[in-house]
């Protein structure tokens, strides 16, 4: 039986969810589905692991791989894969993982598909066919590999839901040593600094106020601010608002910024060019108000107005207020 | 410490070119230079080049630009230069055109070795093509070097290099001993804009050009690892409900009053 290896994405306490939906994306494979999981003491995650319907984990511990070393974990997956030979490695596009990926493969010498969205098998030829957008999703590539393995796919987020199992899991745990040396740290991780959001993350807000280019400066954004509020949301930006320093990095929401999906998301002077879409094309439903009728934005929003914010979005918190206050 | 750098940059297709204007070559599988867009420097490879020049202001040194194709545009691949690089050095041969992220990286690998000395690669983080992110990461595999991404801050000190990477929550501090490999994102700031003596400078100097031959690569390390089986304009499903009002004001009053009807807010 062909072995698909996902590399399971946890916190030293939790799995990521990111990890059901690749076992979901390895489902679709058919196949083996073995979620490697890297670190130390992964009892618990191991057990979590076999629940969301991983056939086999593989539990890879050493004390290297409790840290937040990216060198210690390439070394290590790379030997994971030589090791276990898959057909096929998944990895989800998170920022550690997506560094990851590209040096495993190099040094497996395979190639690596990177922002796929969908993984399906061309039934002529048995291979994976790795869906994607390129051009700033101005076109969509489907990419195959020649004859070498592991086919290697990184996964964007939220694009498969998470895979659903009954009852507890029956994957079998199974030890695999790594030999690691501390040699191979060659980077050194000094601290972390965390700058935490004002009231909801992005992340986890189920209604998102974004703003633009279009809104010209910093000032629009505590119209945002005090939208997001009545709606118990969070504010989001364009690159082009963070770059113009209107609003700090970290709101923003894109290819290179947050991945968000949100039932509601409000587009104020956004374009909607698709480094932005990248980041919010999971919402169920997105709002754009924009003053170009040809804005690219109309052709993925589910309302839409045309017209000067300016003059839409006072009127519209107004009412907004009333109907929610 | 003056510090030898090397800044890798890559010519794109102008990311800002409208879905209107974007041509896509279906049975060579690629997309074609839209008419009256002019190509672009990579925009995290401006910044790259923008975190170079910040480190030769503070401590001096030297900025080679480097970058890999069959073909370059000669303004786009100058204006590095026009910001204040020393040098330009093309790698170019037929051979290079449509490499994959490996390939490539093999090829500016053999570059940078013939090149000889040096402290810091600095890339930026993808490209807008195809956003993968891979060949810096390859890159630094084979040259063996410490391999830094998403820079929003970069440090040349005594002891090696200090790096700040962009979080989604804040930054992480990392540092490596030098020779390094750094990748930069637009965290750190817009890249500063030529000046009338930078582009008069840069019009004066003349790229080094080289070809496979002349940096000793074996061509076998240019075969292809992943193939486009299929490339095809997208086609979007939803459908735009427009909002009217009787002036712009009323629209807004009517979206707030839709979004309540359909139970969004």
């Amino acid at each position: 039986m062909v072995e698909i290896l996902v590399l399971g994405e946890h916190n030293g306490n939790k799995l990521d969810s990111i990890t059901a939906e690749l076992v979901s994306a390895g489902r679709s494979l058919g196949g083996v589905i073995c979620v490697a999981l890297l670190g130390k003491d992964l009892e618990g995650l191991a057990a979590e692991a076999a629940a969301i319907g991983a056939d086999k984990v593989y539990v890879i511990e050493h004390p290297l791989l409790g840290g937040p070393s990216i060198d210690a974990r390439v070394e290590a997956f790379e030997q994971v894969c030589r090791q276990t030979s898959p057909k096929v490695v998944l990895i989800g596009k998170t920022l550690v993982d997506r560094d990851i990926a590209p040096r495993v493969a190099l040094r497996l010498g395979v190639g690596l598909t990177q922002e796929c969205i969908e993984v399906r098998t061309d039934a002529e030829t048995g291979r994976v066919l790795a869906v994607r957008p390129v051009y700033g999703g101005n076109a969509l590539a489907t990419v195959t590999f020649p004859d070498r393995d592991p086919q290697m796919a990184v996964i964007r987020g939220a694009v498969y839901e998470p895979y659903q199992t009954d009852g507890p899991g029956t994957g079998e745990l199974v030890q695999i040593e790594v030999d690691l040396d501390p040699s191979v740290t060659k980077v050194r991780h000094v601290e972390t600094v965390r700058q935490e959001a004002k009231r909801v993350r992005l992340e986890d807000a189920s209604i998102i106020v974004s703003g633009g280019r279009g809104l010209g400066g910093p000032e629009p954004f505590k119209a945002l601010e005090e939208l997001a509020g009545l709606l118990d949301g969070a504010v989001g930006a364009s690159r082009a608002a963070t770059d113009a320093g209107w609003i700090d990095h970290s709101y923003q929401v894109g290819l290179t910024g947050k991945t968000v999906t949100p039932d509601l998301y409000i587009m104020i002077g956004i374009s909607g060019a698709s480094q932005h879409m990248a980041g919010c094309s999971g919402a169920k439903h997105i709002v754009a108000v924009n003053r170009d009728e040809d804005a690219n934005i109309f052709k993925e929003a589910t309302f839409g107005v045309v017209g000067d914010w300016n003059k839409v979005l006072p009127s519209f918190i107004e009412t907004v207020r009333e109907l929610v206050g | 410490m003056p510090v030898d750098m090397i800044v890798c940059v890559k010519q794109v297709i102008d990311p800002e070119t409208p879905a209107s204007a974007f041509r896509i070559d279906a049975e060579a599988k690629q997309a074609v230079p839209p008419p009256g867009v002019p190509p672009v420097l990579n925009g995290f490879d401006e910044n790259a080049v923008e975190a170079a020049l910040r480190l030769k202001d503070s401590a001096g040194g030297r900025v080679t630009v480097l970058s890999v194709g069959a073909d370059f545009t000669n303004d786009v691949m100058k204006k590095p230069l026009s910001m204040g690089a020393d040098e330009l050095v093309l790698l170019k041969d037929p051979a290079f055109a449509n490499l994959d992220s490996f390939a490539t990286a093999h090829a500016l690998a053999a570059a940078i070795e013939k090149m000889g000395r040096y402290d810091l690669v600095l890339c930026g983080r993808q490209a807008s093509d195809w956003d993968n992110a891979q060949v810096p990461l390859g890159l630094a595999e084979i040259l063996g070097l410490p391999c830094m991404t998403v820079a929003q801050h970069v440090e040349v000190v005594e002891a090696g290099v200090i790096v700040h990477r962009a979080l989604t929550d804040g930054y992480e501090v990392v540092e490596a001993d030098l020779p390094a490999l750094v990748t930069v994102s637009n965290e750190l700031g817009e890249p500063r804009y030529p000046t009338l003596r930078g582009i008069m400078a840069a019009g004066r100097k003349t790229p080094e050009v080289w070809s496979v031959s002349d940096v000793g690569l074996d061509l076998a390390l240019l075969e292809p690892r992943i193939i486009v089986d299929e490339l095809e304009v997208p086609v979007s499903e939803r459908v735009c409900e427009f909002i009217q009002g009787e002036d712009e004001a009323d629209a807004g009053r009517q979206l707030a009053l839709r979004l309540r009807e359909e139970k969004l807010i």
